[in-house]
């Protein structure tokens, strides 16, 4: 057997090191290694090495250096936005509002925070995943201290309106904290025009190393540290810097937001392929998420009567990267939060195909997936009760 | 995270399909819950001689099903009332936790089955020995 080449079409799950970063990363461990709190040298080198990852990604997000805070990641950015403003801000209020499609990492947040004491409104979404910005209106009240809406989802793709939502925060006087995990280098970001007040993201979305993330925190906003300890970033995130990390990730921010509508130009028109392609090779069929408002490198289609798992299995075998809604990757019944609150009934969500697109991939990826996929489909399908009982007429069974 | 039995059936599932005119037909799960299996047997002289099945579901499901339809053929009705679930699981080189259900089903689908030819039959259906605690509907409030 020849060797096998390895289509990676995950991008949403985590994505390569860029080469360029990685290089950019490896004198901060072997060279300048230094603890940047300390005064000798080598020390003085990583910590300007820190200021320069630091200038980068306020450039990215139109923010100053000193509104961005490093961190392991997007899930403790989520986590400390949310706890650090839920928590200094309980005098005034105990009511947050945030969405039925965030990342676990903001829902399981809420969720703890329910159990302090605090109220959450878990807004509903429309058939695309879009939340409607009066639907947040009606919802604050005089307690709500903090609107928390992801910038983009990671299953569907769906871009929130997120200026107007900002908007409405900021009228109401709410701090408002958004989700950009899955946006960065996809779409420009302006904090300030974009009526932002924290901003979670995370480098190995971006061609970055795992483990580092960021917050940005506008000057004035109220918030708790998260993790105690040592006064580093100012004060408010303890622990000895993560200095290669933070070096790629400001390395991969750069590059990443360089060229912004000519990356997602080429993202976008294998999307829109592959989308069209498999939609009018296989029948009974159906996308997920808005046609227009989405990512440029996500497709998310359900195929009825079959169960999302053995096609992964299936284009695993092939050598297809791809991930599913259904429940039985995920160690619950439950198939995705976020297929059921845009109203996909529990059964279609199970035969749910998610493949993300980025610069792993070529114009002949397309062609592979679609020469395969639409026989995988078929072989489960002939396998499946289901598909036995709708006939031809379609349909699933249980609508 | 699949053992090489289970992907070996689960991509060269046995005795896949149905048969015309079986004699005792079980249908089990529910597509909610992200899993069906319909068995088929044909039943002569009170042994299995042939076994079939459809199923939607994962690939512990699909594995399941194969190795429990290859189990049943050509035993006695009594004999292959007494395959468990533990029994497919096993002869397919153990199933992650989270997807013992899977073979679970596959037991109730033969049971399912052949309650469904003693049925047909006029014969005393036979009583599940242990119910299983198992329960879809439980399990899908329970997470929550």
């Amino acid at each position: 057997m020849g060797e096998k080449r390895t289509i990676y079409m995950d991008h949403s799950a985590t994505t390569y090191t860029r080469k360029e970063v990685l290089e950019a990363m490896i004198p901060y461990f072997t060279e300048h290694f230094g603890n940047p709190s300390s005064i000798y040298g080598i020390a003085r080198d990583s910590k300007k090495a820190i200021d320069m990852a630091r200038v980068q990604t306020a450039k990215a997000l139109g923010a100053d250096p000193d509104e961005i805070y490093f961190t392991s990641g997007g899930s403790e950015s989520d986590n400390w936005a949310i706890k650090g403003v839920a928590l200094a801000n309980r005098k005034r209020g105990n009511h947050l509002i945030t969405t039925q499609i965030e990342h676990h990492a903001v829902l399981h947040t809420c969720q703890f925070l329910e159990k302090e004491g605090f109220e959450v409104t878990y807004l509903p979404v429309d058939q695309y995943g879009l939340v409607d910005p009066l639907v947040l209106e009606k919802a604050i009240t005089e307690k709500t201290i903090l609107i928390s809406i992801m910038y983009a989802n990671n299953e569907i793709g769906t871009i929130e309106p997120i200026v107007e939502l900002g908007a409405i925060a900021r009228k109401h006087k709410v701090y408002f904290h958004t989700d950009a995990v899955q946006v960065i280098g996809c779409i420009p970001i302006d904090v300030k025009a974009q009526n932002i007040d924290l901003l979670s993201l995370s480098a190995h979305k971006f061609y970055g190393p795992k483990g580092t993330g960021a917050l940005y925190i506008k000057k004035g906003v109220r918030i708790d540290n998260l993790i105690h300890g040592g006064g580093q970033e100012r004060r408010r995130r303890a622990g000895t810097e993560n200095i290669a990390g933070i070096v790629g990730l400001g390395k991969a921010i750069e590059m990443a937001t360089a060229d912004i509508p000519g990356h997602n130009a080429k993202i976008r028109s294998m999307r829109d392929r592959l989308i069209k392609g498999m939609l009018e090779k296989i029948p009974n069929a159906r996308l997920n998420g808005h046609p227009e408002k989405r990512l440029p490198g996500n497709v998310n289609v359900s195929f009825e009567f079959i169960e999302g798992e053995s096609m992964l299995l299936w284009l695993d075998d092939e050598g297809i990267c791809a991930s599913t809604g259904s429940a039985c990757t995920s160690g619950s019944l439950e198939p995705s939060h976020v297929l059921l609150a845009t109203g996909l009934p529990v059964e279609i969500s199970h035969g749910s195909l998610r493949l993300t697109l980025g610069d792993a991939n070529m114009e002949g990826d397309v062609d592979f997936v679609l020469e395969v996929l639409p026989k995988v489909v078929t072989k489960l399908r002939e396998m499946s009760p289901l598909y036995q009982k709708s006939g031809k007429e379609g349909g699933c069974n249980v609508q | 995270m699949y053992s090489e039995k289970v992907m070996d059936h689960f991509k060269n599932p046995r005795n896949v399909g149905e048969i015309e005119n079986p004699d005792g037909v079980g249908e089990v799960g529910n597509p909610v819950c992200g899993d069906i299996m319909k068995i088929f047997l044909k039943i002569e002289n009170n042994i299995i001689t042939d076994a079939k099945f459809k199923t939607f579901g994962c690939g512990a499901a699909i594995a399941s099903s194969s190795m429990a339809t290859e189990l049943v053929r050509g035993k006695t009705l009594e004999e292959a009332w007494e395959v468990s679930n533990k029994a497919v699981a096993e002869a397919l080189e153990g199933l992650p936790p989270i997807k013992m259900h899977c073979s679970v089903l596959a037991e109730e689908g033969i049971h399912q089955a052949i309650n469904d030819y003693r049925k047909k039959h006029g014969l005393e259906l036979w009583a599940e020995k242990n119910p299983h605690a198992h329960d879809h509907s439980e399990d899908l409030t329970s997470d929550h």
